[in-house]
């Protein structure tokens, strides 16, 4: 019942109109697979976040890797999501259609084994992700060296979060901001406390269930339509205030800062994570992966921070599908448009 | 002994082969003369048609393997069109380097399985293939229904109850448990359900479709029908059967276990004033002992489950690839 009392309070709420950002995709696609969104009062616009690692991904990442993909001795592997997206010439699985050698793991720990039983090969791996990845990554970068595995590269694209959301909070456009559960689960809760205090937020971490996701909702709409600013943290059994310090490690050994072009947004200072000097050798050439040439008519940049819906924009199911996709906003199934396309 | 190429030459050794595992285990009057095609006794009624192929990975799991899956599949997509399932052809793709003795343990549980269904198996073929010790298995099965019957995926009703048979995703999260080498408590659901839609059937209800949830899940499988009946199906997620186990493995894996696949669930439509009926008769099989009414047929278009908070959300068939090579 009680869970029913808490969807009720945010479907019969009739306070200042809010408009309130869930930034994480998993999040993006709970609140639809909970039918949370769909009962929202019509006071409450919620527009989802650059949270998609996918979809944050710049156009001259995807033509490197196309690029290796297309050199001989090379194979380029990735997560599925990513074969998809949109490079300014083509995607990595059309690359694979011309001949191209590119593929996808379930696991990048699996690609350990095979770089032993494939010695010819240079692997390429697509390292793409958040803090929540990146500590992926950085033990299997550290395995590779310790292995003295030549025959393994990275090509990063690892972004965190807090810089996006300054970003976004500096444009001063959204009332209240649903923080990612499982970014804050390595990063521990302070740095979004940092930002609440800085920029005079409303900001609350939340979980990932029905009941963590309700909680989570009625703290945010509670607290921002009385314009409270501060940092909620209504995931408190895995977030901690200094979170991971484990994760932290292993990722502060093998990367280091530095700024990183998101798609949509643009260069966010600091915001992306590079391989180290030390572990050079593993770096497919990372840095400098700047340019980013959206399609004429694309809205994903605004789509991704929130100030544009799917259905605004030119291309949203007519020439942009998730079979066809025109933006990376609808290839990865947290992505903005691919969400509100299946369930249109 | 190792399958090689020469099993499957048409020679001595394919005759063997055919005599000492096929012959033994599948063993009929229509299968023992051994001509170059069954001739079957005259039908009395429609005939139904279906064939299907199986290239499970791993080839044998708890609750089931290879061979069992090649029968029920084939049996349950007749028995979904009404049709009682009564003859089976089967057709091996073998690779070199298969153990004999694993090839016989696939055609043993084939028998075992085609008995319980009561179909007989009448004809076959096997091929071998360069590779790595692989089996693949086809199956088309031949069965009647009455002139009468019109079950059908376009058949959906407005004002009908969907029954589900069973627990979803089972099989799929088996198999999935068993490539990730987890150890768990899961068994397949994988069964023949001829016996228990004919009891549905002699009960004399009016049943307008019956779908097996296997590929895809409930989610597929029900999307493809409200398509095919131009209807609206709204299903309830608390009614909805999942099994402790499958939903503890979605939860850790991030799965929907409304697009696992099944092996041995249905969904059926019947008239709402029939369903409790339907019910009471799934409920006396084995197979059909948690069966519920989880859902309505209405006018629309579209799958939406009524959420436990009370609204509506789309259900979305699979998209992707899903786990491959499932049955």
């Amino acid at each position: 019942m009680r869970e029913k009392e808490l969807a009720a309070f945010l479907q019969k709420y009739k306070g200042r109109p809010l408009k309130l950002m869930e930034v994480c995709g998993t999040h993006t696609s709970a609140l639809y697979r909970t039918g949370l969104r769909q009962l929202l009062s019509d006071n409450i616009t919620l527009v989802p976040g650059p949270g998609c690692p996918v979809c944050v991904t710049p156009t001259s990442y995807i033509d490197k890797l196309v690029e290796f993909a297309f050199t001989s001795g090379n194979k380029v592997l990735t997560f599925g999501d990513m074969l998809a997206v949109p490079g300014s010439k083509m995607s990595l699985a059309e690359a694979r259609d011309q001949g191209g050698a590119a593929d996808f793991f379930y696991a990048p720990e699996d690609v350990l084994e095979k770089a032993k039983e494939q010695p010819d090969t240079t692997f390429i791996l697509a390292a793409v992700g958040f803090e929540t990845t990146a500590p992926v990554w950085a033990t299997v970068i550290k395995t590779a060296a310790d292995r003295q595995i030549k025959n393994i590269k990275f090509l990063t694209a690892l972004k965190t979060m807090p810089q996006a959301l300054a970003f976004l909070c500096s444009q001063g456009k959204i009332d209240g901001f649903l923080c990612p559960g499982h970014v804050a689960v390595i990063t521990g809760s302070e740095p979004f406390q940092k930002l609440a205090e800085e920029f005079s937020e409303t900001m609350v971490i939340g979980g990932f269930s029905q009941a963590q996701l309700l909680r989570a909702m009625v703290r945010l709409v509670l607290e921002s339509s009385k314009e409270q600013n501060g940092l909620w943290n209504e995931y408190p059994s895995v977030v901690k205030r200094s979170g991971n310090p484990v994760a932290q490690k292993i990722v502060d050994d093998i990367f280091e800062a530095g700024d990183a072009v998101w798609r949509g947004i643009g260069r966010l200072p600091d915001s992306g994570m590079y391989i180290k000097e030390k572990y050079k050798n593993f770096d497919a050439g990372s840095r400098g992966l700047n340019e980013d040439r959206i399609p004429p008519g694309c809205l994903c940049s605004r789509i991704v921070l929130g100030e544009a819906q799917p259905i605004q924009c030119p291309h949203f199911g007519k020439r942009c599908t998730p079979e066809h996709p025109v933006g990376a906003c609808m290839v990865s199934s947290e992505g903005t448009c691919c969400i509100t396309y299946r369930n249109r | 002994m190792k399958i090689a190429l020469r099993h499957g030459a048409g020679g001595e050794e394919t005759s063997r082969l055919i005599h000492d595992i096929f012959a033994a285990h599948f063993q009929n009057e229509i299968l023992n003369k051994m001509e170059d095609a069954a001739v079957l006794p005259e039908i009395q009624g429609v005939p139904a048609f279906t064939s299907d192929s199986f290239v499970v990975e791993p080839l044998f799991f708890p609750g089931g393997d290879i061979g069992k899956l090649s029968v029920c599949g084939t049996v349950n997509d007749l028995a979904c069109m009404g049709a009682r399932p009564l003859y089976l052809t089967a057709s091996f793709i073998l690779e070199t380097g298969l153990e004999t003795e694993t090839l016989e343990k696939a055609v043993a549980s084939m028998a075992t399985t085609a008995e319980e269904a009561g179909v007989q198996i009448v004809a076959g073929d096997t091929k071998v293939v360069e590779g790595n010790g692989g089996l693949y298995i086809n199956t088309a099965g031949i069965g009647v229904r009455p002139v009468a019957c019109s079950i059908s995926a376009a058949n959906l009703k407005p004002g009908d109850a969907i029954i589900l048979t069973g627990t979803l995703g089972d099989h799929h999260a088996t198999i999935l448990t068993q490539r990730l080498q987890m150890e768990t408590s899961l068994q397949s659901d994988c069964a023949p359900l001829n016996h228990m839609v004919q009891a549905v059937l002699d009960a004399g209800v009016s049943v307008h479709t019956i779908r097996d949830i296997t590929r895809g899940g409930l989610a597929t499988v029900a999307t493809e029908l409200a398509e095919a009946s131009d209807c609206r199906i709204n299903l309830q997620e608390e009614k909805l059967p999942v099994s402790e186990a499958v939903q503890g493995l979605s939860g850790i894996l991030g799965l929907d276990p409304l697009t696992m696949g099944n092996e041995g669930k249905m969904l059926l439509a019947v008239p709402y004033n029939e369903a409790e009926k339907v019910l009471a008769v799934l409920k006396i099989s084995k197979y059909g002992k948690d069966a519920v009414i989880a859902g309505e047929v209405a006018e629309g278009n579209g799958v939406f489950l009524l959420t436990a908070l009370g609204s509506y959300r789309k259900v979305l068939p699979l998209r992707g690839e899903g786990l491959p090579r499932i049955c």
